[in-house]
């Protein structure tokens, strides 16, 4: 690699060809405010708030996109930078409205910790907001265009990270907008509800559907028992939200913190991932023995789901039937749980913490309501449960840990590793492995499967078939893989999707920011979680063996396939038809 | 371009069909296929937006995002009576602005977009050439000139039917 020479702001610094300004600009302590810019995501040069000067050159240069130069001397906060930067910034303020006291993202907003470094106190040009008004529709995501600086990069992410291409940039001019062709509902496109937008959007334009007043109602009710279960990834982020490093594993204080808010039981989501587990891995046997559709493919991300029922219907008999862990969770506390505690199934409220905005739309789809009743009451994300804890003035990071409430909080190390790509798919081979040999697994770690590369693959040889795997995360390596299971160049038996990039510890409801190296802080959590567990294995979890032996009966029996299972439907790959 | 009867969108659409079918699979091809249903028809139909976007593997948002972004293209045919309104400087001035905002009450529709029944479209132009009239509209061909927001609705009754 050829080394380049030059200085930022008369400091020395040496660097790669091909690097940015930003980027050496970085090295020698210097952090350039950027808005549009996601490193190899979106550099396209759009917001210029990140302009340089460089000697020699009259036109300030966008920091981002302009590649370092031998002997450059980029200066980058001269008097003419300065000026630039805020004119930039009047002008985004100047159509944007001034409600950050009453906004979703106060105090974690870009535009607005910008406007206060570089402390702007008027805006010289107010005009008019963009001339569209926010859309609720979908039970995930809500969009505020009139609080969209076009910086791009929920369209970036959308495009090129999902490939579903729900919303692009639309109009021209003033009119110009980031939305679904026709300026239809986020419900009425493709929008599979994955939420990375929100996680990217610097602004209040894209942000989670809030339901807390919902479950404070309930927590208020008396007559409601009210219960919680804690999704696998939201045990190594939601210290987060209370300023603790990036891959804090904080499960007890999170039992504790939900205790005292007051729910009536704190339960776990690892349980029905054990038990995914034992019906999925039935299921893969099932298929295996008697010719079934093959490759099978997880079913537990409901991003996931929609997707392959919009882009890949001819694929949905290779989905297992297997409903995620959320909704077997549900669709068991109002049956299983009722009865065993003699509750009326009306009465229990089921309150679910997840890392996911599209959990929301799952827990509404018509079809998850085996037990009479919705398996799940509400959906919330991890920032809105930080949110919660606030409200109640909860001093989060100094609480002691608790432990789950009996019987659906009692789970394994292999129902933890869920919230990481290729979790799914280590937990079902350490069971598949013990269960068909009848041996006991020497090493519980499938390396080959964990980690962020995009596409993973791996053979293990259990008893006398060689299991051929392959593991997904993020939508556009799943696309392509669905390519390769398509034109038949693809022999695998079992095939784990996760829509979001990293998995659920990178789901559209987690933390703010959420990015690369804290994905890969979470995801070290995740495995180090799983270490510290007494039972590694899904198999041996004594709650869900007694869960088939007082209720179930057997896996893939009369009831399970009546509770934990579910069917997909065929949807349109443009825009769901004007009614 | 003139408004268009059934049977002549039959035709196109067998001359269209066979030309977007030649692009499969090409992304790059875009604006030359919308071009092509542009000229042909006079505008973007949303069948045929579909069509595109399926044949070259482009994604409707951006389907409908290129249509949006260039004023060649247009989402809806033109009304039986094209009505352009003048907002030149000269006319600007004289009170197209008033002019406009009394056309988009009239017909319930804003510059680029047609009536529901037909009828009439309504567009922006820049100059129309006709400064010492302004200011100053036409309807097809008719050029209707001093103009008063008042007037609008009388100067339409005429087309009516
Ligand atoms: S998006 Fe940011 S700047 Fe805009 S109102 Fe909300 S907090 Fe304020
Ligand atoms: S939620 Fe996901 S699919 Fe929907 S617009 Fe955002 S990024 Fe695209
Ligand atoms: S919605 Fe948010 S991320 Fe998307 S362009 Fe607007 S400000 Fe940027
Ligand atoms: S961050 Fe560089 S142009 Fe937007």
């Amino acid at each position: 690699m050829k080394l380049i020479t030059l200085k930022v702001d008369n400091q020395p610094v040496q660097v790669e060809a091909g690097t940015t300004i930003l980027e050496a600009a970085k090295k020698v302590g210097v952090e350039i405010p950027t808005l549009c810019y996601m490193e190899k995501i979106n550099a396209i040069g759009a917001c210029r708030i990140c302009v340089v000067e460089i000697k020699g050159t009259k036109v300030l240069q966008p920091a981002c996109v302009t590649p370092v130069a031998p002997d450059m001397e980029v200066y980058t906060s001269t008097t003419a930078v300065r000026k630039a930067r805020n004119l930039t910034l009047e002008l985004i303020l100047s159509n944007h409205p001034f409600e950050c006291l009453t906004c979703i993202r106060n105090q974690n907003c870009e535009l607005q910790s910008l406007a206060e470094t570089f402390g702007i106190r008027e805006v010289r040009f107010p005009g008019e907001n963009p001339p569209y008004k926010a859309d609720y529709s979908s039970p995930s995501v809500v969009r505020e265009p009139e609080k969209c600086i076009l910086c791009r990069r929920c369209a970036a992410v959308c495009d090129k990270v999902q490939t579903v291409n729900a919303i692009a940039l639309q109009e021209r001019g003033f009119n110009t907008t980031v939305a679904p062709a026709h300026h239809r509902p986020l419900a009425e496109s493709v929008c599979i509800n994955c939420g990375q937008c929100t996680l990217v959007c610097p602004t209040a334009a894209l942000h989670e559907n809030d339901e807390i007043e919902r479950v404070w109602a309930a927590l208020n009710d008396p007559k409601k028992h009210v219960i919680v279960q804690t999704a696998p990834a939201t045990r190594v982020s939601l210290g987060e939200e209370f300023g603790m490093t990036s891959g804090s594993i904080v499960t007890g204080q999170m039992v504790s913190a939900l205790k005292m808010l007051g729910f009536d039981k704190v339960f776990d989501t690892d349980f029905t991932a054990d038990l995914t587990i034992i019906e999925e891995g039935n299921e893969l046997l099932h298929r295996v023995k008697t010719g079934g559709t093959l490759p099978m493919v997880t079913s537990c991300s409901p991003g996931w789901i929609k997707f392959i029922e919009h882009f890949y219907p001819d694929l949905l008999p290779n989905l297992s039937t297997c409903k995620s862990p959320q909704q077997m969770f549900g669709a068991l506390a109002k049956t299983y749980y009722a009865e065993k505690m003699g509750l009326d199934p009306a009465d229990i409220f089921v309150v679910s913490y997840m890392p996911c905005t599209a959990k929301k739309y799952e827990a509404r789809r018509p079809e998850m309501q085996s037990s009479g009743y919705p398996d799940i009451d509400v959906v919330l994300t991890t920032r809105e449960v930080g949110r919660m804890l606030r409200q109640a003035g909860i001093n989060f990071t100094a609480l002691p840990a608790r432990d789950y409430d009996d019987p659906l909080g009692i789970s394994t190390g292999a129902g933890v590793i869920f919230g990481a790509t290729g979790g799914v798919m280590e937990a079902a081979l350490r069971t598949a492995y013990e269960l068909v040999t009848g041996q006991e697994l020497s090493s519980l770690d499938f390396n080959d499967v964990r980690g962020l590369q995009g596409v993973k693959e791996a053979a293990v040889e259990v008893g006398s078939l060689t299991v051929k795997v392959a593991v997904a995360h993020g939508l556009g390596n799943a696309r392509s893989l669905m390519e390769a299971v398509k034109s038949g160049s693809a022999d695998y038996h079992f095939i784990e999707i996760m829509c979001c990039p990293g998995g659920c510890i990178g789901g559209g409801g987690q933390p703010i920011p959420t990015n690369l190296e804290i994905r890969a802080d979470r995801i070290k959590a995740i495995y180090m979680a799983d270490e510290l567990m007494v039972m590694r294995k899904s198999h041996l979890n004594p709650a869900v063996q007694q869960l088939y032996k007082e209720f179930l009966g057997e896996p893939l029996g009369h009831k399970s396939h009546e509770l934990l299972h579910t069917h997909y439907q065929a949807r349109d790959k443009f825009l769901i038809p004007a009614t | 371009m003139d408004s268009i009867g059934c049977q002549c969108i039959e035709e196109s659409y067998s001359e269209l069909e066979p030309f977007i079918a030649q692009y499969a699979g090409q992304q790059t091809a875009l604006i030359t296929v919308l071009h092509k249903i542009q000229e042909t028809l006079g505008f973007v139909p949303y069948d045929l937006q579909v069509k595109v976007a399926d044949t070259l593997g482009v994604p409707i948002s951006e389907v409908y995002g290129v249509i949006t972004f260039y004023a060649f293209f247009s989402l809806k045919p033109k009304g039986k009576y094209n009505v352009s309104v003048c907002k030149g400087t000269a006319c600007y001035v004289r009170g197209a602005p008033k002019v406009l905002t009394a056309l988009e009450k009239e017909l319930g529709i804003k510059p680029g977009d047609t009536t529901d029944d037909g009828n009439f479209s309504l567009e922006v132009v820049y100059c129309l050439g006709a400064c010492g009239l302004s200011p100053v509209m036409t309807v097809n061909k008719d050029v209707h000139a001093r103009l008063k927001q008042e007037r609008i609705p009388k100067i339409l009754a005429q087309y009516g039917e």
